[in-house]
């Protein structure tokens, strides 16, 4: 029997095959989930191909993060594919390039929330316009990028996690009593289309391979895949509030 | 397999799909950004369903090297062969 047996899940941020939500998609629907993919605008005519390389067929509903009426719109349109939820994959982020790349001390206010909202507060829209369809609890797994440090280049995108990092330990404090679990994995430098899109995003993969015990591999995205499938699952039954590192070890080392 | 021609013409399908391009307006010389105006999203649109078609990949890396609808042809022929 697999790990996500009977689980329905959510899953937004599959954009290409080298999402992070795309690996979790297909090891979840390998664990026996069924799984409904979100995507917006524009990418959701990619999102529906790249869908097409799943091992099942997953539907895919529209829902930007930051529209008021997709997200009222979420639990009539889930319940066209599923009956209710038992989780969520929040792989959502995004900033405009001058947030990002070293521009830290010249960046505009609204460019730092527009990346706030889709990356931070973007966990609590979800999470709340998800609710209704997690009647008996249910698991919310986010991904972020180690924000309790600066980084080369990620600057206010940087900022942004940290903020999405906290968000989820106040969602695990509101919806603990409701059953729901709120964790959020922080993964590795992976080369995907969000993270290439970082100026110089080279300089964050620098020498994490080396510093890192277990070794890194940034193009594999299952590492992180695994994780989120593992929290979806009800194997971190008394799990909430947390991250997990997934990174190679990287940090937990001086240098 | 398919012959150039036949993946000019796919493409060309898929391009107008994309962007009500005439199919016709697509040619070997052509630059998607600056001749056809396309854009990074677009491309991407572009990129995903060509691997669809023509049953190959064609890694982000490779996709900034495609400067003209002839280097993406020669590409998907070259991935085919
Ligand atoms: N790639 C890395 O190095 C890395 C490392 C740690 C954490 N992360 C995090 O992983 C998550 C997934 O990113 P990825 O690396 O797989 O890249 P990706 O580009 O494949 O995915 C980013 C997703 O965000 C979605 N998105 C952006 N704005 C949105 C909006 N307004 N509404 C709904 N969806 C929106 C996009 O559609 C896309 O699917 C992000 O939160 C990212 O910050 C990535």
């Amino acid at each position: 029997m697999g790990l996500l047996e009977g689980k329905r899940l959510l899953i937004t941020g599959v954009l290409t095959d080298r999402s992070i939500a795309f690996s979790a998609a297909k090891l979840a629907q390998e664990e026996g989930a069924q799984v409904v993919l979100s995507s917006f605008g524009r990418q959701s005519k990619i999102t529906t191909t790249i869908a097409k390389r799943l091992p099942q067929p997953a539907p895919v509903v529209e829902l930007d993060v930051t529209n008021e009426e997709d997200l009222a719109a979420l639990p009539e349109r889930v319940r066209e594919h599923v009956d209710g939820l038992d989780g969520v994959l929040h792989s959502i982020g995004f900033a405009p390039k001058t947030a990002m790349g070293g521009n830290f001390l010249h960046t505009e206010w609204s460019d730092v929330a527009t990346a706030v909202q889709v990356s931070a507060y973007s966990l609590k829209s979800l999470a709340v316009a998800a609710l209704p369809l997690m009647g008996s609890g249910g698991s919310l797994v986010g991904l972020t990028f180690d924000a309790r440090v600066a980084w080369p280049v990620y600057d206010w995108m940087g900022v942004a996690k940290a903020a999405f990092e906290s968000t989820a330990r106040y969602l695990a404090r509101d919806l603990g009593p409701q059953g729901v679990r709120v964790n959020v994995v922080s993964a590795g430098p992976l080369r995907t289309t969000a993270a290439t899109s970082i100026p110089g995003f080279e300089t964050l993969e620098g020498t994490w391979s080396e510093r890192s015990p277990l070794g890194w591999d940034v193009n594999d995205a299952s590492t992180a895949g695994r994780a989120c499938v593992a929290l979806l699952s009800d194997w971190f039954p008394a799990t909430t509030g947390e991250m997990i590192h997934v990174d190679g070890g990287f940090h937990a080392m001086g240098s | 397999m398919a012959s150039e021609q036949e993946i000019l013409s796919g493409l060309a399908e898929i391009i107008n799909e994309e962007t009500g391009l005439p199919t016709d307006s697509v040619e070997l010389d052509k630059s998607f950004t600056e001749d056809l105006d396309i854009d990074s999203l677009s491309m991407m649109t572009i990129v995903v369903n060509a691997e669809e078609k023509f049953s190959v990949r064609i890694p982000d890396e490779d996709v900034k090297n495609l400067k003209t609808v002839g280097d993406a042809v020669s590409y998907i022929a070259q991935a085919q062969g």
